[in-house]
């Protein structure tokens, strides 16, 4: 494995979403419109189970949101290289896959990251309960676990499928029922039965139930559990990803 | 001296289809070979296997004196690839682009820096090496190509069609700048085309490529000497008619017909025209037009395959390829 690969194709990323400001402002407003206006809307009129504001408990909802999808549509990057042709340029160089594997990861990993951490700011100017810098440390690592294991996700769908207009239909497809059953928006403690166990066997239930303990101080299942459910999603998602990048064609 | 290529039975199947057919070549340290063949007879395939990207089917090749299926790594640092498709990432400057490879083929900080100002000063961009290569011409960022294939010290030079799509006059440049690699920088360069002219112009020797074949090989004058004589071409109406007349002749050493031209390979051209010409009128038939001319490697090839080297329409990949270049300019 080459640092210096790996360091190059993040860096590349890096540069990538530093010049398209568009792209940036545009995966940021999508879950801010969320959290705004759902949070506020809602907020009014919703009495939470447990008390607190409806708010505070859509937060780590949405950062999670916001992570999950452009943690996986960072692979499309894979399918515009391939497009312009600069995939050729990183497949031909003397470097083993694995490297440009986890180069990409990383770089889509950090660029999803920073819009997360963007998101908490931005809940915090409009009033959501912020977590001490214990708990928003324990959120940053339920964050990197997600992230990583989402764009390795991506990255193996990337891998698979040719074509650049598809690949978010495919990851729409895929990324929104996971959204909609991890008890983002609404606690699962008080869903149906089979809306509960839907929840159960989604690993962002876990990584959105991780969140919301760090940085609310409640969570439904031990800290340890989701943090070990969703560390081991990610591993396999990150062992697929290698798998199916490894064996990709120029 | 070992070879700076050397190629066994080199073989590429796809689905039952045959790419490349038992390649045996030899390339010596020092050369600019041309490979010389229409549109999918498999050069492309062969350059691929060559570079490592593709496995051959059957056979084995050394290239820098390393083997293509034992140690890949070897051949990928030892060669420089300026593919037939656009390869380059046109959100980062030209100095990036060389940048990244640079790192990817492992060179450190000051080497990077000191070999991108020399590249970039061997193609002529450094007052753009700021500009992100979106901004670029074709012209400069085949030359940007160019220097990245030359950043990490290759000993061979893979260049696939390296002027196709170009305008005249940045083919000229291009081949200067082929031409420099080879004589100034000493780089061994292995180039594609299916331009004559370039085939002709550029290479120390050339090899004619038809259906994944070789069948022809040797220096450009070697080549076009062994039609010995001149072509005579006559447009008539119905030239197929004329073929077994002309064959008949002793001074006319062979008939080919392309289009509505028959071209005939004579001694003495001059002084046979006349005599052809007559030949066509006592037939009844009518000279419209008359050349006379020293033989080109096309002449060559058809007098190989029986078919000119353009004659095949560009196929549905052509085309895409083409609408991608001129989108992406």
């Amino acid at each position: 494995m080459s640092a210096q690969a790996v360091y190059v194709l993040w860096l590349r990323d890096m540069k990538w979403f530093l010049r398209a400001k568009g792209r940036l402002i545009s995966t940021f407003v999508m879950p801010f419109l969320w959290l705004a206006i759902l949070g506020m809307g809602l907020g009014a009129v919703i009495q939470m189970p447990g008390g607190g504001s409806f708010i505070d408990f859509l937060t780590p909802g949405i950062v999670g949101m916001a992570i999950l999808f452009s943690a996986t549509m960072s692979g499309v990057s894979v399918l515009w290289d391939k497009q312009f042709g600069f995939m050729k340029e990183i497949l031909v160089a003397p470097v083993s896959r694995i490297s440009i594997m986890i180069g990409k990861a990383l770089g889509g990993a950090t660029t999803s990251i920073i819009q997360g951490v963007m998101l908490l700011f931005v809940a915090a100017l409009i009033g959501a309960r912020m977590p001490g810098i214990a708990g928003f440390l324990i959120a940053f690592l339920f964050m990197i676990i997600l992230a990583l294991g989402f764009v390795s996700l991506g990255l193996a769908i990337a891998s698979r499928i040719g074509d650049p207009v598809a690949f978010p239909i495919v990851i729409n497809f895929l990324i929104m029922p996971l959204f909609f059953l991890s008890g983002a928006i609404f606690p699962i403690s008080t869903a149906p039965g089979w809306l509960q166990t839907l929840a159960y066997i989604n690993p962002v239930t876990y990584g959105v139930d991780g969140l919301r303990g760090a940085i609310l101080g409640t969570s439904q299942f031990p800290l340890w559990l989701d943090f070990a459910v969703l560390g081991l999603f990610s591993l396999a998602m990150i062992l697929l990803g290698a798998y199916l990048f490894k064996k990709m064609k120029a | 001296m070992k070879p700076a290529i050397e190629t066994r039975d080199l073989t590429k199947e796809f689905n039952g289809l045959v790419a490349v057919d038992h390649v045996d070549l030899q390339i010596e340290k020092g050369e600019l070979f041309g490979l010389l063949g229409p549109n999918g007879a498999g050069k492309t395939t062969l350059i691929h296997m060559l570079c490592t990207i593709l496995p051959p089917t059957e056979g084995t090749a050394k290239v820098a004196g390393f083997d293509i299926h034992r140690t890949p790594d070897s051949v990928r640092k030892a060669i420089g690839i300026v593919f037939q498709d656009p390869s380059l990432d046109g959100r980062l400057t030209s100095r990036e682009n060389l940048d990244f490879h640079g790192r990817v083929y492992g060179m450190d900080k000051a080497q990077r820096e000191k070999r991108i100002a020399d590249v970039l000063k061997l193609v002529d961009l450094e007052d753009r090496a700021k500009a992100l290569v979106q901004t670029y011409s074709s012209g400069m960022r085949r030359r940007l190509e160019i220097a990245r294939g030359l950043m990490h010290h290759p000993k061979i030079m893979f260049m696939d069609e390296p002027t196709l799509g170009l305008d005249p006059q940045t083919r000229r440049s291009i081949w200067d700048h082929i031409q420099m690699l080879n004589k100034q920088e000493k780089i061994t360069i292995l180039l594609t085309t299916h331009y004559m002219d370039e085939a002709d112009y550029l290479c120390d020797r050339v090899g004619i490529i038809d259906h994944g074949k070789i069948i022809s090989l040797g220096k450009p004058e070697k080549l076009k000497d062994e039609l010995k004589g001149d072509i005579v071409s006559l447009e008539v109406a119905q030239p197929k008619k004329y073929v077994e007349i002309f064959q008949r002749a002793k001074y006319v050493k062979e008939v080919t017909v392309v289009k509505d031209q028959l071209h005939l390979t004579v001694t003495g051209g001059e002084r046979t025209i006349p005599k052809l010409m007559e030949i066509v009128t006592r037939r009844g038939g009518k000279v419209r037009s008359v050349g006379l001319r020293s033989p080109t490697l096309e002449d060559v090839f058809i007098r190989y395959t029986g078919r000119g080297i353009r004659e095949e329409e560009a196929g549905a990949k052509e085309q895409m390829r083409m609408m991608v270049r001129a989108h992406s300019r």
